[in-house]
C-alpha cells in the first residue's frame, strides 16, 4: 500500500480505475461526478488510454458495449437523470454478458430533481432499470478508500462473471476528500478474455460474436436460463460462498436488541448513532450491506433469531427496506426511516427514531 | 490527554477560498497522522454565492463526517455568523474576520476570536491569503495540530507553483497565528 493522498471519492474512482487496468472511458458531464470524467481526460491520456466524452449519455454507454464486446477493461460514469438514459445500453451489456464497471454518484430525483446527495436508485440499481430478465452486480462503497478499492473489485467481478457492475455512490462520497491508500497496479492483458471480438486476432479461428440478439425463441429461452443459473452462482457466492464477508460489514450485532441498517453515507451517520445509544444503555447494532444486489439476506435470517427489531434508515422513502423485509421475512418488526429530496438525515433525528421504538412511551 | 476529534465548519462567500481553507486543516490533520474527512456544501453557484466546508480531524475511525455541532465554526462573512453560529457546541470556538463583520457580541457559551482577516492579508501582500489567515488562526486553538505541522504541510498544499506563492501562504499562516495568541 502506497502513502496516504487526499482525494475526492470521484477522483479516487478514477485513479483506482486506471491503477486496474481500464484504459477506456466513455461519458457526458453531470453533477455530481464531473470530477471523475474531468480527472480521467487528463489521466487517461498519459497511460496512452482513451477518453471520450461522447454527444450522449446513450452514445456513451453504447461506446462501453464496443470496447468491452473487445476484451477492453471500460467503464462509464453519470449521476441519476444520466443512469436512467443508459439503461437501454446495459440491458444490451447484460444480454451479451459484457463486462464492465458503471458508477451512478446518485442526486436527488425523480426526474431532473437537483444536485443533492441521495439514494432513491436503490431500486433501479437492484431491480434492473433496463428491460428483461438481468442483473448487475452492485457495489456500495461508504469512504473514499471503498470508493477506490471496490472499482479495482467491481473491475475483477466484471471480469470473472461477464457481468456489469454498478458501483452505486451518492453526492456525499463523490464530494468529500479522505486519505486513500492507493491499490498497486494491476498489468490487465486485453487478450486475454477468449470470448472477445479481438481475442487472438494473429491465428486462424472461428470469429467471436457479441450479442443480445437470440431471435429464436428457443435460444433466447435458454440464454436466459443460462444467465439466470450465473446469477444463481452470484448469489451463492456472496451468501455462503467466496464474498460472504465482502458482502456485509456487522457492528456490535452479537448482543443488540435493535439493529440499524443502512449503506453508504448512511452507514457512516448509523455508526454514529450506535455509539450514542450504547452510551445511553441502547443495545444497538449496525447492519452494512457493502452489496446490494445480490443481496445479504443470510445475515438478516441469522439476526431475526437474536434481535428484537430492525431500522432501515435511508436518503429516499424508503426502498432497501423491502429487501430487509423480505430477508428477515416476518420473523421480526423491520421499522423505516428517511429523508429525500437530498436532505442528509442528522444522527440526532435518527437516535430520536431509535428512542421511540425502544421506549415506546 | 487532549481531545479525540476535532469538527469545524468554515463558511463564507464564493471566491473567499472557503474549500481551500478546509483542505488546509485536512490536508494537516492527514499529514500529522490523524484521520479527517472534508466535505463541501456544493451547489449550482460558483463566485459570488455562499461556500461552506465540514472537516473533521479525529484520532480515531470517523465513523459520520457529516457535521451537525462543530466544536469551531471559521465565519469570512456576516452571513455565515448568521447561519451557523447557533450550531456551535456549547463551550466551542467562533472565529470570525472582524474585517468584514461588524459584530461583537455572540452566544455567551463560546469562545470567540476576531481575527481581521483581509486587513491581515493585505499587510503580507494580498487579499486572497485572508483564508490561510484563518487557518493560522485555528492552529491557535486545535489540540490536535500544531502551528509546526501547518507549515509543513504547505508544501503539499502549494506544490510545484513559484516559491514567492509559498512564502506568501506561510507569512499569512504566521499572522493569523501571532493575531490569535496575542488576543487569546
Amino acid at each position: 500500500m502506497a502513502e496516504k493522498v487526499l482525494m475526492k471519492g470521484n477522483e479516487a474512482i478514477g485513479e483506482a480505475a486506471v491503477l486496474a487496468g481500464c484504459r477506456y472511458y466513455f461519458g457526458y458531464p453531470i453533477t455530481p461526478q464531473s470530477e471523475l470524467p474531468a480527472y480521467l481526460s487528463k489521466r487517461l491520456p498519459e497511460v496512452d488510454g482513451v477518453f471520450v466524452q461522447a454527444e450522449s449519455e446513450v452514445a456513451a454507454i453504447n461506446m462501453v458495449y464496443g470496447a468491452g464486446s473487445a476484451g477492453a477493461r471500460v467503464m462509464t460514469s453519470s449521476s441519476s437523470p444520466g443512469i436512467s438514459l443508459k439503461q437501454e445500453g446495459i440491458s444490451y451489456i447484460a444480454g451479451a454478458e459484457i463486462p464492465c464497471l458503471l458508477v451512478n454518484v446518485v442526486r436527488g430525483g425523480p426526474g431532473l430533481g437537483n444536485i443533492a446527495p441521495a439514494q432513491s436508485d436503490y431500486w433501479q440499481a437492484t431491480r434492473g432499470g433496463g428491460h428483461g430478465d438481468y442483473r448487475t452486480l452492485v457495489l456500495a462503497p461508504n469512504s473514499v478508500q471503498e470508493m477506490a478499492d471496490m472499482t479495482v473489485a467491481g473491475f475483477e467481478f466484471a471480469d470473472r462473471f461477464r457481468n456489469p457492475v454498478l458501483l452505486l455512490s451518492d453526492g456525499v462520497l463523490g464530494q468529500m476528500m479522505e486519505p486513500v491508500s492507493l491499490p498497486d497496479p494491476v498489468d490487465y492483458d486485453i487478450d486475454s478474455k477468449k470470448w472477445a471480438l479481438g481475442y487472438n486476432s494473429k491465428e486462424k479461428h472461428e470469429r467471436n460474436l457479441c450479442s443480445s440478439i437470440f431471435l429464436d425463441v428457443d435460444e433466447l429461452e435458454e440464454h436466459n436460463w443460462h444467465l439466470y443459473q450465473k446469477y444463481q452462482v452470484m448469489t451463492d457466492l456472496f451468501s455462503t460462498g467466496e464474498y460472504k464477508d465482502f458482502a456485509v460489514e456487522e457492528h456490535l450485532c452479537d448482543d443488540a436488541e435493535i439493529i440499524l441498517v443502512g449503506y453508504g453515507i448512511i452507514s457512516r451517520i448509523l455508526k454514529t448513532v450506535v455509539e450514542k445509544c450504547r452510551k445511553r444503555g441502547i443495545k444497538a447494532g449496525l447492519v452494512r450491506p457493502k452489496v446490494l444486489w445480490p443481496y445479504p439476506a443470510h445475515v438478516f435470517e441469522r439476526l431475526a433469531k437474536t434481535a428484537n427489531q430492525f431500522l432501515v434508515v435511508e436518503m429516499s422513502c424508503g426502498q432497501m427496506v423491502e429487501d430487509v423485509k423480505l430477508s428477515v421475512n416476518g420473523k421480526k418488526p423491520v421499522y423505516f426511516f428517511g429523508r429525500t429530496g437530498g436532505t442528509i438525515p442528522s444522527d440526532f433525528e435518527i437516535l430520536n427514531e431509535v428512542d421511540k421504538l425502544v421506549r415506546p412511551d | 490527554m487532549g481531545k479525540e476529534t476535532e469538527e469545524i465548519i468554515m463558511a463564507g462567500f464564493g471566491g473567499q477560498g472557503i474549500l481551500f481553507l478546509g483542505k488546509v486543516l485536512a490536508e494537516t490533520g492527514m499529514l500529522t497522522g490523524q484521520n479527517v474527512s472534508w466535505i463541501p456544501a456544493y451547489g449550482p453557484e460558483m463566485r459570488g454565492g455562499t461556500a461552506n466546508c465540514s472537516v473533521v480531524i479525529s484520532r480515531n475511525e470517523i465513523a459520520s463526517p457529516i457535521v451537525t455541532e462543530p466544536d469551531t465554526l471559521i465565519a469570512m462573512n456576516i452571513p455565515s455568523v448568521a447561519r451557523f453560529v447557533d450550531k456551535i457546541r456549547p463551550g466551542g470556538t467562533l472565529i470570525y474576520n472582524s474585517s468584514l463583520i461588524d459584530q461583537k457580541e455572540f452566544r455567551s457559551d463560546i469562545k470567540v476570536c476576531a481575527i481581521p482577516a483581509n486587513q491581515l492579508a493585505n499587510e503580507v501582500g494580498s487579499d486572497k491569503v485572508a483564508n490561510v489567515v484563518m487557518a493560522g488562526a485555528y492552529a491557535r486553538f486545535s489540540d490536535m495540530m500544531n502551528f509546526d505541522a501547518f507549515i509543513k504541510a504547505f508544501p503539499t498544499l502549494v506544490p510545484g507553483k513559484k516559491k514567492e506563492l509559498l512564502e506568501l501562504n506561510l507569512a499569512a499562516l504566521k499572522k493569523g497565528y501571532d493575531c490569535a495568541n496575542s488576543t487569546h
